[in-house]
């Protein structure tokens, strides 16, 4: 009763995936019939390639600068929704949102408030006189700022996975180890750092493992907010393999690039058999 | 452990801090979605308006365009009939692969239950190119069909996994008995085991459907005519003519397609956390 599942997955999961390895090593092109094998080459030119190596960098500033942001601000916001209060049910509602709105239409949502003329934040930015009329930056038309803004879009779609996630995890420490902490004398600060945050590990670690994959892998936000623009400064891998591989018929360097994100997936497959191992010991 | 009473008032308000500007930070572009679907061109397109309030009267001009003047409906239920025929597709393929993993004696099930979970992390974005391919050797470029065969390709594993979870906490008395009456293990999966998971089946249903919505990749690589869209491609690329962007109408299209999703996925979502935590909570 397993083999249909396996079997379909196999199908579509490790058939593209071998057949990806081999484009890469190929001069595969969208309407080419032919295909010759052309060895390291498109790993040659993409390595030489500027646009490449800004893809890898921003790849990295996205992951690892919104997993911060990200464990930071979820962590916080665990603590304040743990405790039931008054509209705790309204305002979880609200705030998993962003998580649960297909990301291209929370991030069109984003295009919108951050637009180069009619943006709020620019508006308030002018009423507080922070900027004169018609000064204000376009968020995403300079490099910086547009990096910037795409590493924010990725943080806050995923807070709030990662806060229920942390919150699962605070739910499931038994009640009397906080409270004998608290009849010890730790205060707030003690309890968090040296009580809950070590046996909270394996499930930051969960948290962090996905964000990072749903990070490092996705293009949807970078392909809606800025294309990968302006001038390329914020495209990522999957960006980069999409924008060549497909609109630009080069199938094999766009499988090229799309490879290099294997080595960090296999990482974090890894790690996350190291949590799941745990847990099945324990 | 005293705590003074000023030092209660001083969490109270930290909290109350907390939460207010998570709220606001998380949910404030769908708040912004809502106020500017309303909002006449006139409105919307001043630059000297304050855009937190109404300036001009309220109006439905952009819903009346969305519904009447562009292919959302359609969309609407291109993405309907693609998520039913993937769910039962997926519910094809997992149920019996997750029953009998559940059934695998040892440790086993679990090993190769986590190994087709780590499937679920191979993203789109390796796989997009070479299945371009395929799809096109299948004659299937613009056709639903090409996202009905490769979606269970990532809604097949977590469904297995979040079913296997369910099934192990079925007792096997129950099977064996009904196997005693004459039924074969089949019989009894369908007849016995199916019935009573109901609450478990459920929730895969609403996580593939999810899933469903949310995809981008697949659906931006393998279709190509406007009547063909998902509501995740159609509404970012298709509302938007040459360079000028239907605000209005791109704003409630957002928050259509969202807010019925965001109900489901909230109904359900303690249950998919638990999937995603991968047993670090017990």
């Amino acid at each position: 009763m397993l083999a249909p599942a396996v079997v379909y997955i196999l199908l579509l999961v490790a058939g593209p995936f071998l057949l990806a390895i081999f484009y890469a090593f190929s001069d595969a092109r969208i309407g080419n019939t032919q295909l010759h094998f052309v060895g390291l080459e498109n790993f040659r030119s993409i390595l030489q390639s500027p646009s490449f190596r800004i893809a890898v960098r921003n790849s990295f500033i996205f992951t690892i600068g919104s997993q911060i942001v990200v464990i930071i601000a979820s962590s916080i916001l665990a603590i304040a929704l743990e405790q039931p209060f008054r509209g705790r049910g309204v305002l979880r509602f609200l705030m998993l949102l962003p998580w649960v709105a297909p990301i291209a239409l929370g991030a069109i949502g984003w295009k919108w408030i951050l637009d180069s003329i009619y943006s709020v934040i620019s508006w308030v930015l002018v009423a507080l006189h922070v900027y004169k009329p018609f000064s204000a930056p376009m968020w995403l038309g300079e490099p910086h700022l547009a990096i910037t803004s795409v590493l924010l879009v990725h943080s806050w779609r995923l807070i709030p996975f990662s806060t229920v996630i942390l919150l699962a995890g605070r739910t499931a420490v038994p009640k009397d180890i906080p409270e004998a902490a608290a009849v010890d004398g730790a205060g707030f600060w003690r309890t968090e750092f040296l009580i809950l945050l070590p046996m909270m590990t394996p499930i930051i670690s969960v948290a962090v493992l996905f964000g990072i994959i749903f990070t490092f892998t996705d293009m949807t936000v970078v392909y809606i907010l800025t294309a990968g623009g302006p001038f390329d400064s914020t495209q990522v891998l999957p960006s980069l393999a999409f924008t060549l591989g497909i609109q630009g018929s080069d199938l094999a360097a766009g499988a090229a690039i799309s490879l290099f994100l294997v080595p960090l997936l296999v990482i974090i497959a890894y790690l996350m058999l190291r949590v799941a191992h745990r847990a099945e010991v324990t | 452990m005293q705590t003074s009473l000023s030092g209660q008032v001083l969490r109270r308000i930290a909290h109350v801090l907390v939460i207010t500007a998570f709220t606001v930070a998380l949910a404030f572009p769908f708040y912004w979605m809502l106020i500017t679907s309303f909002k006449q061109n006139v409105d919307l397109y001043t630059m000297q308006n304050n855009p937190f309030i109404f300036n001009a009267k309220p109006t439905l001009d952009h819903l009346t365009f969305l519904f009447t003047q562009t292919r959302f409906v359609r969309w609407l239920g291109n993405t309907t009939f693609v998520g039913v025929v993937v769910v039962s597709i997926t519910l094809v393929f997992a149920l019996p692969a997750a029953y009998s993993l559940a059934r695998l004696s040892g440790r086993w099930g679990e090993r190769v239950g986590i190994g087709i979970f780590l499937t679920y992390l191979v993203p789109p974005t390796l796989l997009f190119i070479p299945l371009s391919r395929v799809i096109a050797h299948l004659g299937l470029q613009d056709s639903l069909w090409a996202l009905i065969l490769v979606y269970p390709s990532f809604t097949v594993p977590f469904s297995i996994w979040l079913l296997m979870g369910f099934f192990k906490a079925i007792p096997r008395e129950l099977e064996d008995a009904a196997m005693v009456d004459g039924l074969t293990r089949f019989g009894a999966f369908v007849k016995m085991v199916i019935p009573i998971s109901t609450s478990g089946i459920l929730t895969v249903v609403i996580f593939t459907f999810t899933l469903v919505t949310q995809e981008f990749v697949y659906a931006l690589t393998f279709l190509s005519s406007e009547a063909n869209q998902m509501i995740g491609t159609g509404i970012p690329i298709f509302l938007v003519r040459g360079d000028v962007y239907y605000w209005g109408a791109l704003m409630a299209a957002c928050l259509i397609a969202t807010l019925p999703i965001a109900f489901l996925y909230n109904l359900f979502l303690d249950r998919f956390i638990a999937g995603f935590t991968v047993g670090a909570v017990k």
